[in-house]
């Protein structure tokens, strides 16, 4: 059998209580699933359907992929309103400055305002914008997060250290068809003047899902 | 093709009895919100999954629905709101 790939890129979210509810933790990839992965991908090199170098290529392509594109985004989206213009009104023109496709499926921007605090989560499976993102962590795969992101939100930012006040609106994406989402985090205070360089600094992953915020400007020095 | 519903319109997400892969999730269904926009049409998801082609493209839509309505004991505020996408036929008028 060929060499199976090591998918341990993710960091997992450190561990956290669930009040006693029952929660069904995701069973490991079956022994029969790693055989049936193996086999299908084996036969349709050996068919000639697709060649080795293909996976490779499309493996190097996914991992290539990480956070900081989707930083280097919202940077020039908080600095530059004709492009953050464009983003929101067509997200596949704008992804093309940075090199992004992301078809079949169409990016959607939402933004973080002083009334509204957007969250993304796939209750399905686990659809992630990953072109612009990379993989999604660990967390974000799971039931549990997928399950009560969208029916007590509130709680699940309050575990990642989150606090929404009451004011201000949840609005939670289940992003279960084909629009693949990222949010625009609010720009934090203290930053005006700052270059793209120093504002993409500030964009973490988590903000980008929505979980978290961007980090304070006190985070960065110069 | 035409869509049938525009932003602004009332909605109720329809209890299809439908095996096989499906994109509605079961916490929508006879929940009323309202068109959020119009994302466009698409292959069928629910017939690509079994090899067929997709064919005819069904319209898709964004739904937005008080959380209040989707869940009996929701204990954040009441403007709190759920985005969805939803296919025309699981979708009629509220």
């Amino acid at each position: 059998m060929s060499e199976t790939h090591d998918h341990a890129h993710d960091h997992d979210h450190p561990t956290h209580t669930h009040d006693g509810k029952p929660i069904q933790e995701d069973p490991l990839p079956s022994l029969d699933a790693q055989v049936l992965e193996a086999s299908v991908r084996e036969l349709l090199i050996e068919k000639g359907v697709i060649s080795a170098d293909d996976v490779r290529r499309a493996i190097d392509m996914v991992e290539s992929r990480n956070p900081a594109l989707g930083a280097k985004i919202v940077a020039r989206a908080w600095e530059d309103p004709e492009f953050k213009e464009l983003l929101m009104s067509d997200s596949d023109e704008a992804l093309m400055a940075f090199g992004i496709d992301m078809r079949p499926t169409e990016l959607c921007v939402v933004e973080n305002t002083d009334e509204v605090h957007n969250m993304v989560v796939c209750t399905l499976c686990s659809c992630y914008p990953r072109p612009v993102l990379g993989i999604p962590p660990a967390w974000y795969k799971r039931r549990d997060y997928r399950s009560r992101a969208v029916r007590e939100p509130r709680a699940v930012l309050q575990e990642f250290g989150t606090t929404i006040p009451d004011q201000k609106q949840v609005r939670v994406h289940d992003s279960n068809a084909d629009l693949r989402y990222l949010v625009l985090p609010q720009r934090p205070a203290g930053t005006e003047g700052w270059d793209q360089e120093r504002l993409a600094r500030l964009v973490t992953r988590d903000s980008m899902i929505g979980v978290s915020d961007a980090l304070p400007a006190t985070e960065v020095d110069d | 093709m035409e869509p049938r519903f525009q932003p602004g319109d009332r909605v109720q997400v329809l209890h299809r009895d439908q095996p096989g892969h499906v994109r509605t999730p079961m916490y929508v269904r006879g929940k009323t919100g309202v068109i959020e926009r119009i994302v466009g049409s698409f292959p069928n998801p629910e017939l690509l999954a079994v090899g067929h082609s997709g064919l005819p493209y069904k319209m898709l839509y964004r739904v937005n629905f008080r959380q209040g309505e989707l869940w009996d004991d929701y204990e954040g505020p009441t403007d709190d709101t759920l985005e969805i996408e939803i296919y025309e036929h699981w979708l009629a008028p509220a």
